[in-house]
């Protein structure tokens, strides 16, 4: 498993003439972890959704290594190497959390007990192996987070796109989730690109953050930065009265 | 690893000695039961196999099919049709039969997955299906039309025909229930089975962990509604009429669905469960009603007893046995 560089282009998306993601264009150099931060509505999901081939660019192109990939359906761009998790937590309610896991690591390992195996080994990484019998649906929220990286770590991506994985999770519980993807990255040199509203959690792993406000990019740059960037600011904090 | 191990790896001794001894049972049961037992051993086995065939649609993938005597239906009256017309015996006939269901299963199941209709919408479009071609035999005379299509009744034993007495259709029917019950497990037990639970339980994460959603869907609608044209065939040469109000009656699609619903859903033993109690009960009450005089006491019992079933164990009858007996196969 090793990094992929993510490339997107000028890409654009509306729903109904509600322009939601307008001309956003951003690398992920392979191997960083970059993190995608805006007020909510600004369209950070949207730009995850066209990463991932729920929703078709209406501009622009998403590449990955160089290979285009908007456009694809999901599970051919999972097949592309994306592994992505999903804001309001999906598992498969009525599988053990062993078995949902199992499911992302059949995408590589088509024989049952290979992908079992394999399931087990991140469930470990991810602490929740002794949890591995449980129905999926009896987890507490930040269990079913953890769920979600394991699923999506278990399709051997390139690239993992983290969607709010720290929300509802207690500053310890942040804590050990930034070590492990620390962990992980410097491992396998996955790159990883994460939507975070947890400030703790972004200033501790991006190298880089772009910034989205009403679906167009106001910022970039690392995190120190960001944290000086007058457009930031203002959208975060509301802009200085003139006096 | 052998197909066997595969088989039956992780099933408890316990559960593989049951499974061992009732096997046995069933195939020595006409030597042990009357003719009436037999006919109702028959009719046990032919709603297990029906229950089987659906569940793997519903209780496998999620998909809601109230159309499936279509599958029924049309494997029936192509194999008659072909043996009454052209004295194509069943056993080739089965072919043609089982393509033309799957072939009608590929347009039903292509026209609602392609556009993403979910839930009830898609049951709607295999009433409508079965509704159409219902309305389409009725007028089509090669098949009879509403008339019917009749086979000759012929108590002597010709295997190569499917034509004999019931004890040759009680082994066919075993024969087919017990061959499903493994192919489940097999099916259950492969990427394919997994990929379906995870399209049952959240389609739109299954995609996204790479399960290419509407191919396995597909299958699993090809592969229900082949095995339920078996059971259509079996029917046809078992009963010896066919008639479109009676083989596309909406009726008949719901009377698959009961088997597995009260026996439980997506589990490998619920539909067998389900058709031994569902069966048992309507004979029981088919008694009642003789020995009382009182006709239509038999519905209403029956349908107090299944609202009394989903009221009390809406998972299934199976799930709860299993929990208490400690064969441990749950809902997956």
């Amino acid at each position: 498993m090793s990094g992929a560089r993510l490339e997107l282009d000028g890409i654009g998306k509306s729903f109904r003439g509600l322009r939601a993601v307008h001309d956003v264009s951003f690398d992920v150099p392979a191997g960083a972890i970059n993190a995608l931060i805006g007020p909510n509505g600004a369209g950070k999901t949207t730009i995850f959704n066209m990463i991932a081939g729920v929703y078709r660019p209406d501009a622009g192109s998403v590449r990955l290594d160089g290979r285009q990939v908007s456009g694809l359906r999901p599970d051919l761009v999972c097949d592309a190497g994306v592994g992505r998790t999903f804001q309001i937590v999906k598992p498969f309610k009525g599988l053990s959390v062993l078995e949902n896991v199992t499911v992302g690591a059949l995408h590589r390992r088509p024989a049952l007990p290979d992908a079992r195996a394999y399931a087990a080994d991140i469930l470990m990484q991810l602490g929740l192996h002794d949890r591995r019998h449980q129905a999926a649906e009896s987890l507490t929220l930040p269990d079913r987070k953890r769920l979600e990286v394991a699923r999506a770590l278990a399709t051997e991506p390139k690239l993992l796109l983290l969607d709010e994985v720290m929300a509802g999770l207690r500053p310890t519980e942040i804590d050990v989730m930034v070590t492990f993807l620390q962990e992980l990255n410097s491992r396998t040199g996955l790159t990883i690109l994460l939507i975070e509203h947890v400030m703790r959690a972004v200033m501790a792993l991006a190298s880089n953050i772009v910034v989205v406000s009403y679906g167009e990019k106001i910022a970039e740059g690392t995190p120190a930065e960001i944290a000086r960037h007058q457009a930031v600011l203002d959208v975060y904090l509301g802009e200085a009265e003139p006096a | 690893m052998s197909l066997l191990a595969r088989l039956i790896g992780g099933v408890p001794a316990r559960s593989l000695w049951c499974l061992g001894v009732l096997l046995v049972l069933l195939l020595v049961a006409p030597t042990l039961l009357g003719k009436y037992g037999l006919s109702v051993l028959i009719l046990v086995l032919y709603f297990a196999f029906v229950g089987q065939a659906w569940n793997i649609m519903m209780g496998f993938a999620g998909q809601l099919s109230l159309g499936h005597a279509l599958y029924a239906g049309v494997g029936g009256y192509i194999a008659a049709g072909l043996f009454f017309h052209y004295g194509i015996g069943p056993w080739a006939g089965v072919f043609v039969a089982v393509a033309a269901a799957v072939a009608a299963g590929s347009i039903v199941g292509y026209l609602g997955f392609r556009f993403s209709l979910a839930g009830v919408y898609f049951a709607l479009l295999t009433i409508a299906f079965s509704e159409f071609t219902r309305i389409a035999f009725d007028h089509w005379g090669w098949a009879g039309g509403s008339g019917g299509l009749f086979l000759k009744v012929d108590a002597t034993s010709d295997i190569l025909n499917l034509r004999g007495g019931p004890l040759l259709f009680y082994y066919v029917i075993l024969a087919l229930a017990a061959g499903t019950f493994v192919l489940c497990r097999a099916l259950l037990e492969s990427r394919l089975g997994r990929y379906w639970l995870a399209i049952r339980e959240d389609p739109e994460a299954a995609q996204a962990v790479g399960v290419p959603v509407l191919r396995c869907k597909m299958i699993a609608i090809m592969i229900s509604a082949a095995l339920t044209a078996l059971a259509g065939v079996w029917n046809a040469f078992y009963y010896n009429n066919l008639f479109p109000e009676t083989a596309f009656a909406m009726g008949r699609s719901i009377e698959f669905t009961l088997a597995p619903i009260i026996g439980g859903l997506g589990t490998l033993f619920g539909p067998i469960v389900g058709a031994v109690v569902l069966t048992g009960l309507g004979e029981i009450f088919t008694d009642l009603s003789e020995v009382f005089h009182i006709s239509g006491l038999k519905q209403i019992f029956y349908g107090l007893a299944l609202l009394v079933i989903v009221m009390y164990r809406p998972a299934g009858v199976w799930p709860w046995i299993a929990d208490r007996f400690g064969f441990g196969e749950k809902r997956r």
